[in-house]
């Protein structure tokens, strides 16, 4: 009996970590943005695109920022939520519409012109808009993908919750699931707002 | 005709591995000695399994273009190393720095080592105290001698 004891435990305790192993995700990758002020940046709106949109405006509200593009098969999923949100007026919600021209796989851009991108990314941007439903306050549009850079982007669609005095409070990675908005994101939003 | 196929198959397949290199995109050799030990570094955050010098993935093109951008600006390999950490993480680094939350990973495997080096010293020296020499009776040698006898003889016979 005790020359089995051993080996099972620790086969057991294999099984335990593995178990746990799966139930991880990988793509939820800790951000380091976590606590540090929103990164500073100034881009056209996708409803005025002469206007600018910089995280300064939103100074003394609890705002969510949400990364999206029309190419993104993830971001439609998630989309009726974000819908129901803006219902909700909970908190403002903008959109960070990520390489809407460049980022999508079926675009060969040696065949788009330097000058017509932007043009085409408003165009884009906002037939998906009116035929999804437009949940947020404003859109702004990363066109190069260079402010996606600077707040660690690197799987459409992310969610980041910014509070008033500015500091990202949490990034949410991947879709938004009914789960993770009624568990973690609201009453998030609900303690920053006191 | 033989010949023929094996030209195909070798064409074909150096092409394949052509098309698998990342392409270099600037002129200056310096600055792409310079990327390429950068990203070799590098985690691509899409693919994760694979470095920033060798992923196709869209995001890896663009960080290559923002660190040779970095490098032209004349930063140090710290300060871009500092860059990219600061945006997606200690996860980014190949070799994460030795700090509190990586010491498992750092040293995890060592000392599971150790442990089953233990065990294993462990159980070879109590097999060893277990295992004594029995010198055989009196009588277990002639019953010996009689089976090795019997054997001979039986194979005398046959």
């Amino acid at each position: 009996m005790n020359r089995f004891l051993w080996p099972l435990i620790g086969f057991v305790v294999l099984v335990v970590l593995l178990g746990v192993g799966l139930t991880l995700n990988p793509r939820d990758v800790p951000s380091p943005l976590v606590g540090k002020p929103a990164p500073a940046f100034s881009l056209p709106r996708l409803h005025a695109p002469d206007e600018q949109f910089s995280p300064r405006d939103m100074l003394g509200k609890v705002w969510l920022l949400n990364v999206w593009a029309s190419w993104c098969v993830s971001c439609r999923q998630e989309h009726p939520l974000l819908v129901e949100l803006a219902k909700r007026h909970s908190a403002p919600l903008v959109g960070l519409n990520y390489k809407e021209v460049r980022g999508d796989g079926a675009i060969d851009m040696d065949k788009v012109p330097a000058d017509q991108e932007k043009g085409m990314v408003i165009e884009r941007a906002g037939a998906w808009l009116s035929q999804h439903g437009d949940p947020y306050t404003l859109s702004a549009l990363d066109i190069d993908g260079r402010v996606g850079i600077d707040y660690g982007v690197y799987g459409v669609p992310e969610t980041y919750i910014i509070d008033k005095a500015g500091i990202i409070r949490m990034k949410h990675t991947g879709p938004i699931t009914p789960d993770a908005l009624s568990s973690t994101i609201l009453p998030l939003i609900t303690e920053l707002s006191k | 005709m033989r010949m023929v196929l094996l030209l195909v198959l070798l064409g074909g397949s150096g092409s394949t591995l052509h098309a698998g290199e990342a392409q270099p995109l600037a002129e200056n050799p310096a600055t792409e000695k310079r990327l390429l030990a950068i990203s070799a570094e590098l985690r691509c955050l899409v693919c994760q399994n694979e470095s920033l010098a060798g992923s196709h993935a869209e995001l890896a093109n663009d960080l290559r273009r923002e660190i040779r951008t970095l490098i032209e600006d004349g930063r140090s390999d710290d300060e871009i190393m500092e860059f990219m950490v600061s945006r997606y993480g200690d996860f980014v680094r190949y070799r994460p720095p030795l700090k509190g939350t990586t010491l498992v990973l750092w040293f995890g495997p060592g000392l599971l080592f150790i442990l089953g080096l233990a065990g294993l010293l462990r159980y070879l020296r109590r097999r060893d105290k277990a295992i004594t020499d029995a010198p055989l009776s009196a009588e277990e040698h002639r019953r010996a001698e009689a089976l090795l006898h019997d054997n001979d003889s039986r194979q005398g016979r046959s």
